[in-house]
């Protein structure tokens, strides 16, 4: 074990890197050199050949979701795998490529090499995401644990409620409504999306806070609902100054925890792209499974 | 009015509940004294359902009274049952409060209940929890004023003041404020004696309104109500006043008295003034006030089947009966392959004859100490143990001779016979043993755990001292000349002291004039200089190292601030002595300047680097300084896949070791909550079985013979230590993937039964994956190389490595 933290792009001196690149050169090389009469297609001797050494990789490279799974015994650094994972991976494109010849049709096999490059490409972007991501996120922490985040939301409705309830009922009101709305995560696309429901209730009292801040010169947002009305009424009434003061307070409180529950909802996001390029890698390296177990009887049956 | 019996037990412990059994069964005249209205009050107070074990499960149990492995409810049952079959004598209610002898040789027990007993024999068998603090006020044994907490769901709706500033005070607290109306009162103006979490806890609770407390407070009085909802009130007396609060439920919390003041009362000396000294008793378990005897936790036996078979025993010893210690057949067969072996009483002497070191314990502490101990009998040319080992166990030389390794080299060694000793260095440091030890002709060893040792060396000065002077001649041999012999070292030994430093305390600052030399014994520093205005931690010196030479070699002023990372212990060599041992070993001179020139480099490419000490000073900040093994996180590499944690869960039985997500993060280097692996494990201070180690590659794993009574759990202060219970087993992958069975890798186990009765929970933690082969689960597992784990002296280099 090294005393330093490496990336999978430069795990091991990026070792892969180099055994793919020679990999990919060899096929190269090899391809050029051929040059068979009927032109390069999957059925001459080097067709063959880099169709089989394609279809191993593809065998072995799905073999990491075994090995990822298979938490005791040897077989090497997980971290090896990966990074073996994305170098191999990023060859098999250009040997299937070589492997066909450049030769594509509306047919099964085509749908093959479509499937992987789909597959191969998603990973990319999973490589991307690995590589960007968790640096935003860890900034987007500033260290605190997403349960204590939730957890200080929770205390601030507590609080924003307790100072709500002396005020008025209507005020009450309001603010159960702003939490009870507050929603974090969910579906797929409201995590992605990054959105706390909460933001309807929340921009309404951004809104009160503008409107009381204007309402001196007195102009009122013809826009704002019934919320800011409400609070803007009871400013206005020239409700006693402790009132005042507290409203000043809840403001200051709703404020506070729509920042804290933004921060919790970019915190899934990241979380959820990190993790949905996976739904769409490894259901299709299934599909891509079967598809190559046709590709290869086909040719064997047909060809 | 006064009762007389012959025997008197104070305290219904297992060990005096065992006591009375045996006495009772034997028709004596006996008494047994229980402050409280139950038996073993220790054992009630155990929280509802606990299980508890029954360890050292290889000693034989010789009781009336049975004991077996269950929950608590079982044993107190069983208990109960025993008491009341064999009719034993026992009186609830009589905290006993003072015990004299008479000059006719009676001993006289006065009562806190004004009742007296005179026995001829008392049986001290009242643990080490003391007796718990009351409110000290009127109306503190009302029935709603109460000492202790089962569960505090049982409680809804009600005002409630908890009583203290500790830490149950606070869990109670925090606990109950979830359903109820809570008021704190603290007799000072903070929380310090707390833990930290603990503290921060409650001040929340008190900043967010949860609780409300009162500083500077003391109850003086409670009164029940008849009238009214509530009912009691408590009257306060606050710094601004008197304050009175209805409530319905008093929970006072103060701690309890050690017990120690009154066994002293008693007329038992105690060797030494550390507190976890126990008093030293005789083989048959008499103190030195005769006819005064000791069973159980306050005599240093903690495990309830010892303390039940000394119970037993005891009364057989006050008959004059000779029994057979029940550890008897255990200790023959650690003696059987020793040399010559007779009988153990023979052979105990034998080592108290040859091993000087051992000659300052009682023979009942020698008897203790081989039960832990192991006898070693290695052939010639055998290795005891290689340098660079993590053990920390200590050889005592009972017959024969061994070989050190001084210089592996140039094969170098000094041979250590009969009686000599070995494997202190490892043991004080909590670091890798210094050289390999090899077996020489005819050896006999015994192997001591470093709890045992420990404890030996805290409660025997004589024992401490000589180990002390022993390991100052050596580690200045390793360490600087292992040319010298003894005879040209002694009067730099004889000049050298021992020095302690607290956690960041100064040893010596840039820019003094130096006149010593200092090497690391226990604990680690660091070195910095002042940095255009800041201090900037240029390099980590562990155990083992000496700073401060150069300013006696050449230039006279320190070039750096030293400063101690954690609690440190140092040799510390006087200017003088050391520079003339230089005089005389041209040698030495040499030595030191190339490491020294050494040094100088890795400094001066710390000093290099903008901000590269800040990672080292935020490492040590977490203590880190005293681990010898520390998971590191990358969060800028770390994609929060917890495949970490689900390793971990998968090859320690479902049960993950570690948390990711907690835990401090600087410069997005992040430290989890999982075991460091310290040099001196926090974990193993209190471990009623021993059943925390030490594995040579410095591993610290907890044994199977855990009780899980909780103690290393409370003792860790980085948290990495909890109880759990074995989960159901899982499917195989294949089982799963196909056909569904059960929770699949990495998936949390679920339990179809979800039953809620007493289940064993034992204390679990990092054991870095040392039955699992290719190094920690956490790290292999990890896909993104995110998860590191590196030594305290990897440090510089890694810091390096961020840039």
């Amino acid at each position: 074990m090294s005393a330093r933290h490496e990336s999978i792009l430069n795990h091991a001196r990026s070792r892969y890197f180099w055994v793919a690149l020679a990999l990919s050169l060899a096929s190269i090389v090899a391809y050029v050199w051929h040059a068979p009469d009927v032109g390069p297609n999957g059925g001459t001797w080097l067709g063959y050949t880099l169709g089989t050494i394609a279809a191993l990789l593809i065998v072995w490279l799905m073999l990491f979701g075994v090995r990822k799974r298979s938490y005791s015994g040897a077989g090497g650094t997980l971290r090896g795998w990966l990074s073996a994972h994305v170098y191999l991976g990023t060859s098999l494109i250009l040997i299937a490529l070589l492997h066909c010849g450049f030769q594509f049709g509306w047919n099964l096999h085509t749908f093959c090499l479509v499937l992987m490059l789909v597959v191969i490409f998603s990973g990319f972007f999973g490589v991307y995401s690995y590589l960007r991501y968790p640096t935003l996120m860890t900034r987007n922490r500033e260290s605190a644990t997403r349960a204590a985040m939730l957890e200080e939301i929770g205390e601030l409705d507590q609080n924003a409620l307790a100072l709500a309830d002396g005020i008025d009922p209507k005020i009450h009101a309001i603010v159960l409504r702003s939490i009870q709305n507050t929603r974090l995560g969910g579906g797929v696309f409201s995590q992605l999306s990054a959105r706390d429901d909460s933001d309807a209730a929340l921009a309404s009292v951004r809104a009160a806070i503008a409107a009381r801040e204007t309402q001196a010169k007195a102009t009122t947002n013809p826009q704002s609902g019934q919320t800011i009305f409400a609070m803007v009424d009871f400013l206005a009434s020239g409700a006693n100054d402790r009132q005042t003061e507290a409203l000043r307070k809840l403001i200051d409180l709703l404020s506070q925890k729509k920042a804290i529950a933004t921060r919790v909802a970019r915190d899934i996001q990241y979380q959820a792209v990190m993790e949905i390029w996976l739904y769409v890698h490894v259901p299709l390296s299934f599909g891509l499974l079967a598809a190559l177990i046709g590709h290869v009887v086909s040719v064997f049956f047909y060809w | 009015m006064t009762d007389r019996f012959r025997i008197a037990i104070v305290g219904s412990g297992p060990g005096g509940l065992s006591a009375a059994a045996r006495a009772a069964e034997r028709g004596e005249s006996h008494v047994l004294l229980e402050a409280e209205p139950h038996l073993s009050n220790t054992i009630y107070r155990y929280q509802k359902g606990k299980f508890v074990m029954d360890e050292p499960g290889i000693l034989p149990l010789r009781s009336p009274v049975p004991f077996k492995a269950g929950s608590r409810e079982t044993i107190l049952g069983a208990w109960d049952e025993a008491a009341a079959r064999l009719k034993i004598n026992v009186r609830h209610g009589h905290e006993v409060s003072a015990i004299a002898k008479r000059p006719d040789g009676l001993f006289e027990l006065k009562c806190a209940n004004g009742k007296v007993v005179e026995a001829q024999f008392v049986v001290l068998g009242i643990g080490l929890q003391g007796n718990i603090r009351k409110l000290g006020v009127p109306g503190e044994d009302l029935p709603f004023v109460q000492y202790q907490l089962d569960d505090p769901d049982e409680y809804e709706g009600e005002t409630i003041v908890v009583v203290g500033a500790g830490d149950a005070a606070i869990e109670n607290a925090i606990a109950l404020a979830k359903q109820n109306n809570v008021v704190i009162v603290n007799r000072r103006d903070e929380f310090a004696r707390a833990k930290k979490g603990n503290e921060a806890g409650i001040l929340k609770a008190i900043e967010d309104g949860l609780i409300e407390c009162y500083y500077n407070a003391g109850p003086e009085r409670v009164d029940a109500l008849s009238v009214g909802r509530k009912k009691g009130r408590m009257i306060l007396a606050t710094a601004n006043g008197k304050a009175q609060i209805l409530i319905d439920r008093v929970i006072a919390r103060l701690g309890a008295t050690a017990p120690r003041g009154f066994v002293e009362a008693c007329g038992v000396e105690f060797p030494s003034k550390d507190p976890a000294s126990v008093p030293a008793i005789s083989p048959q378990y008499e103190s030195n006030v005769k006819g005064l005897y000791i069973v159980g936790a306050l005599g240093g036996y903690p495990l309830i089947k010892q303390a039940m078979n000394q119970g037993y025993e005891v009364i057989e010893y006050i008959r004059g009966e000779k029994v057979e210690p029940a550890d008897e057949p255990l200790l023959k067969a650690k003696f059987a392959p020793m040399p010559g072996f007779r009988s153990v009483d023979e052979a105990l002497a034998r080592v108290q004859k040859n091993v000087r070191l051992l000659s300052h314990i009682t023979p009942l502490q020698l008897r203790e100490f081989m039960l832990d101990s192991d006898v070693r009998t290695p052939k010639s040319g055998e290795t005891v143990f290689a340098r660079n080992d993590y053990t920390n166990s200590f050889y005592s030389i009972v017959d024969g001779e061994v070989q050190v390794v001084v210089d592996a080299a140039t094969d170098q060694r000094i041979t250590l016979r009969r009686g000599e000793f070995f494997g202190e260095m490892g043991l004080i440091s909590g670091r890798r043993r210094s050289a390999t030890v090899i077996a020489g002709a005819g050896c006999v060893l015994v192997e001591t755990p470093r709890r045992s040792m420990n404890r030996l060396i805290n409660s025997v000065a004589a024992v401490k001292r000589e180990i002390d002077q022993v390991f100052i001649l050596r580690a200045i041999q390793s360490r600087f000349v292992p040319e010298a012999d003894a005879a040209q070292l002694a009067d730099v030994v004889a000049s050298a002291t021992l020095q302690k430093f607290a956690a960041g305390d100064v040893l010596f600052n840039e820019g003094e004039v130096g006149d010593c030399l200092h090497l690391v014994r226990v604990g680690s520093l660091t070195i910095s200089r002042n940095i255009g205005g800041k201090e900037v931690v240029l390099s980590y010196v562990p155990a083992g190292n000496y700073v401060g030479e150069m300013a006696l070699l050449g230039d006279s002023k320190r070039s750096a601030t030293a400063r101690a990372s954690i609690a440190t212990e140092t040799v510390r060599l006087t200017g003088e002595s050391f520079k003339k041992l230089v005089a005389r070993m041209p040698v030495l001179k040499l030595r030191l300047q190339a490491e020294y020139r050494q040094r100088a480099a890795a400094n001066l490419a710390m000093q290099a680097l903008p901000s590269g000490g800040d990672v080292i000073q935020f490492l040590l900040s977490q203590g880190a300084g005293e681990a010898t093994d520390i998971l590191l996180i990358d969060e800028s590499l770390c994609v929060r896949c917890d495949n970490c944690e689900k390793a971990c869960a998968e090859t320690h039985g479902g049960t993950s070791r570690l948390d990711r997500e907690a835990g401090p993060t600087y410069a997005s280097v992040h430290v989890p909550t999982s075991c460091r692996h310290c040099e001196h494990p926090h974990c193993m201070k209190d471990c009623p079985p021993d059943a925390i180690r030490r594995a040579p590659n410095g591993e610290v794993y907890i044994a199977d013979n855990c009780i899980g009574c909780g103690n290393c759990e409370r003792n860790c202060p980085y948290g990495v230590i909890h109880m759990a219970s074995k989960p159901p087993k899982k499917p195989g992958l294949l089982s799963w993937l196909l056909l569904g069975l059960g929770p699949g890798p990495g998936e949390a186990p679920v339990d179809p039964k979800k039953k809620k009765e007493a289940k064993e929970k034992k204390a679990v933690k990092c054991d870095m994956c040392k039955d699992v082969g290719g190094g920690p689960a956490c790290v292999r597992a990890c896909p993104t190389g995110a998860a590191i784990r590196i030594s305290p002296e990897e440090f510089p280099a890694y810091a390096q490595s961020r840039r």
